[in-house]
């Protein structure tokens, strides 16, 4: 009982985590169609710049509990710069063109990203142990575990609930819908169709970042983590459907309940188990589990 | 439909040939580079052969790594050093997993084949850095290849190895150039423009789809076997990680896909610049890998081949 109250805390931990990460990609998907390879680049930024910042804020010594809002300053400030940068630079001159274009022009763009991220922060790995540090352990069914890891939950329940609030519950959410209904259509009544996207691909960035900058206290931070991520999350919306946000949720907790599971009980197939769900979900339902259909153009 | 060989084709046949008459006399690097560029280039090749489909594989390191590890298994663990059987072995594990797989394939399309490819190659990938008896992430190294029962040693080893890729790229590009002429073949650009047409004509597109798929992961597991050959040495984030594929689609790109010979210039000159890359600018790689395939993209998205074939009446392969 106990160790299966371990894989479900770890299962939602895990799943919090992916799920951050993933619904800023199906986000940009939903709306642009764009894969955006380059998320895990963005992701990566995150984690560094966040690094960067806390190093700073704890040199300088303020009040401790300030390194939560250097998290959020790191995420905001890569989305804002990167966001418009790379949707008004490049991907604004593709529109139109086919899918796989628009990923391999993100997949450059990971390219490139990865050795400016080199440059700018060297090849050493970072360590952000302060916001880690600072809330100290609870004990959950005979089982410690650092309070910090549900602080990152509370974070993709925040991000889940502050999407959906957006995308249904305002003017602007339901103006964005008819943009990804028809896109034509909405610029004739009179959207701002390319404001809105780039918009979208800011605030994608901008998750993206945040779930680098608030993983960046777990992990040591180093050259890779966003090569690693990516595909992970490609795997998370695949499952859940490419651009739905329900379908993340679920594909985040499927990914993390799979994972949490091969790692107590059968450790050698911890990465098998996701690709293969990943590609037991996509035999039976190519479309993910929450998209609907396509229908076939002739 | 002429039956002439293609001038640009020709040209490459006698590239090949001079190659391997004149091996000898080519420095150690060389070789290795050319080596290594023509093994890349005959994954590439079938990379190529579905892009005309209009299908992107991010997945096609499954098949190379499949065509590595058999023929690498074979080689150290069952002590059959014979370079001929490594390459025809690894062709037959990649073709006939290519096969099977092809019946689930072959009815996806766009960006469902692009994830579902790469879902597959990383299912491999995750059993390979779990399997302690394959060296897990270390991977392993292989034993001194022998040809027809000739042991090869140190400089007469690389330069079989070199003949034995450039003979297998002359036979690959002389076979997909004829098949690019016969009616299956020209279906692929009938395809990728409009595949609900095709089927109204009476073809059959899961069909086409699936044989090119096989040929294109046949053509994965012998670039494979022949990149565990020059190397020497397998392991899982070499050949079956995600970049790998990535790294693939990119030379893919850079090649185009309207000529046979396209993608093995484009490896030959991918492995070129990464090697100069390694010794002067080691930071600034990818870097400039992503910089030219925006390029590339942006600026000639028909890749190297669509400079090699001019628009002639005939579509040219």
């Amino acid at each position: 009982m106990q160790q299966f109250l371990a894989v479900l805390i770890d299962a939602v931990n895990y799943a919090s985590w992916l799920f951050i990460v993933a619904s800023g990609l199906t986000l940009i998907y939903g709306v642009m169609r764009i894969l955006n390879m380059a998320h895990g680049s963005l992701y990566a930024l995150g984690a560094y710049t966040a690094a960067s910042f806390v190093g700073f804020w704890s040199t300088h010594g303020y009040f401790p509990a300030g390194v939560f809002l250097m998290l959020i300053a790191a995420a905001v400030t890569v989305g804002v710069i990167m966001g418009p940068l790379i949707e008004r630079g490049l991907l604004r001159l593709l529109y139109g063109k086919d899918e796989i274009v628009l990923l391999l022009a993100t997949y450059a763009l990971f390219l490139i990203l990865e050795d400016v991220i080199k440059l700018g922060w060297g090849v050493d790995a970072y360590y952000v142990s302060q916001p880690y540090g600072l809330l100290g352990n609870v004990t959950l069914a005979g089982l410690s575990y650092p309070l910090y890891s549900f602080v990152v939950v509370g974070v993709a329940v925040a991000i889940g609930v502050g999407l959906s609030w957006v995308l249904n519950g305002t003017q602007r959410g339901k103006l964005l819908k008819a943009v990804i209904h028809d896109r034509e259509v909405s610029q004739t009544l009179g959207i701002n169709v390319s404001r809105y996207y780039m918009v979208t691909f800011t605030v994608g960035a901008i998750l993206a970042a945040i779930g680098g900058a608030f993983t960046a206290p777990q992990i040591s931070v180093s050259l890779g983590i966003g090569v690693e991520v990516i595909v992970l999350a490609f795997a998370v919306v695949v499952i859940g459907g490419l651009g739905s946000l329900p379908g993340a949720a679920l594909g985040a907790l499927i990914v993390g309940l799979a994972r949490s599971l091969a790692v107590h009980y059968w450790p050698a197939v911890e990465l098998f188990c996701v690709y293969f769900v990943m590609a037991l979900v996509l035999v039976f339902r190519p479309q993910g589990l929450f998209a609907a259909p396509e229908l076939r153009k002739i | 439909m002429s039956k002439r060989l293609d001038p640009a084709l020709a040209v490459f046949l006698a590239l090949l040939a001079a190659l391997i008459a004149f091996a000898a006399w080519l420095p150690a690097w060389a070789q290795s580079l050319l080596s290594i560029a023509l093994a890349t280039g005959m994954v590439v090749l079938g990379l190529t052969l579905l892009m005309r489909t209009g299908l992107v594989s991010f997945g096609q390191s499954l098949y190379l790594c499949l065509g590595a590890y058999a023929a690498g298994i074979l080689n150290s663990k069952y002590g059959v050093t014979d370079m001929i059987i490594a390459v025809g072995a690894g062709a037959l594990v990649a073709g006939v997993v290519a096969f099977l797989l092809g019946f689930l394939m072959a009815t996806y399309r766009h960006i469902f084949f692009a994830t579902l490819s790469l879902a597959f190659s990383m299912i491999l990938y995750g059993l390979l850095v779990k399997s302690a008896d394959l060296g897990s992430t270390d991977g392993f190294n292989l034993t001194a290849p022998t040809i027809m029962g000739i042991k090869l040693e140190g400089a007469l080893s690389q330069r079989y190895k070199l003949i034995l890729g450039a003979v297998l790229a002359a036979i690959a590009t002389i076979g997909l150039w004829r098949y690019l002429r016969t009616p299956l073949g020209r279906l692929a650009p009938a395809i990728r423009d409009n595949e609900l047409r095709v089927e109204y004509m009476g073809a059959s597109v899961r069909h086409a789809v699936h044989v090119k798929y096989t040929i294109a992961g046949l053509l994965g597991g012998i670039g494979g076997a022949l990149a565990a050959l020059a190397v020497g040495h397998i392991d899982p984030d070499s050949m079956a990680y995600w970049t790998v594929s990535g790294e693939l689609v990119f030379i893919a790109v850079l090649s185009g896909s309207a000529s046979v010979i396209a993608p093995f210039l484009a490896a030959a000159v991918f492995e070129t610049l990464r090697m100069l890359a390694h010794d002067y600018s080691p930071n600034t790689w990818q870097l400039s890998l992503g910089a030219a395939m925006l390029l590339l993209i942006l600026f000639l998205p028909g890749g190297l081949a669509s400079v090699l074939v001019r628009r002639s009446r005939e579509p040219a392969p």
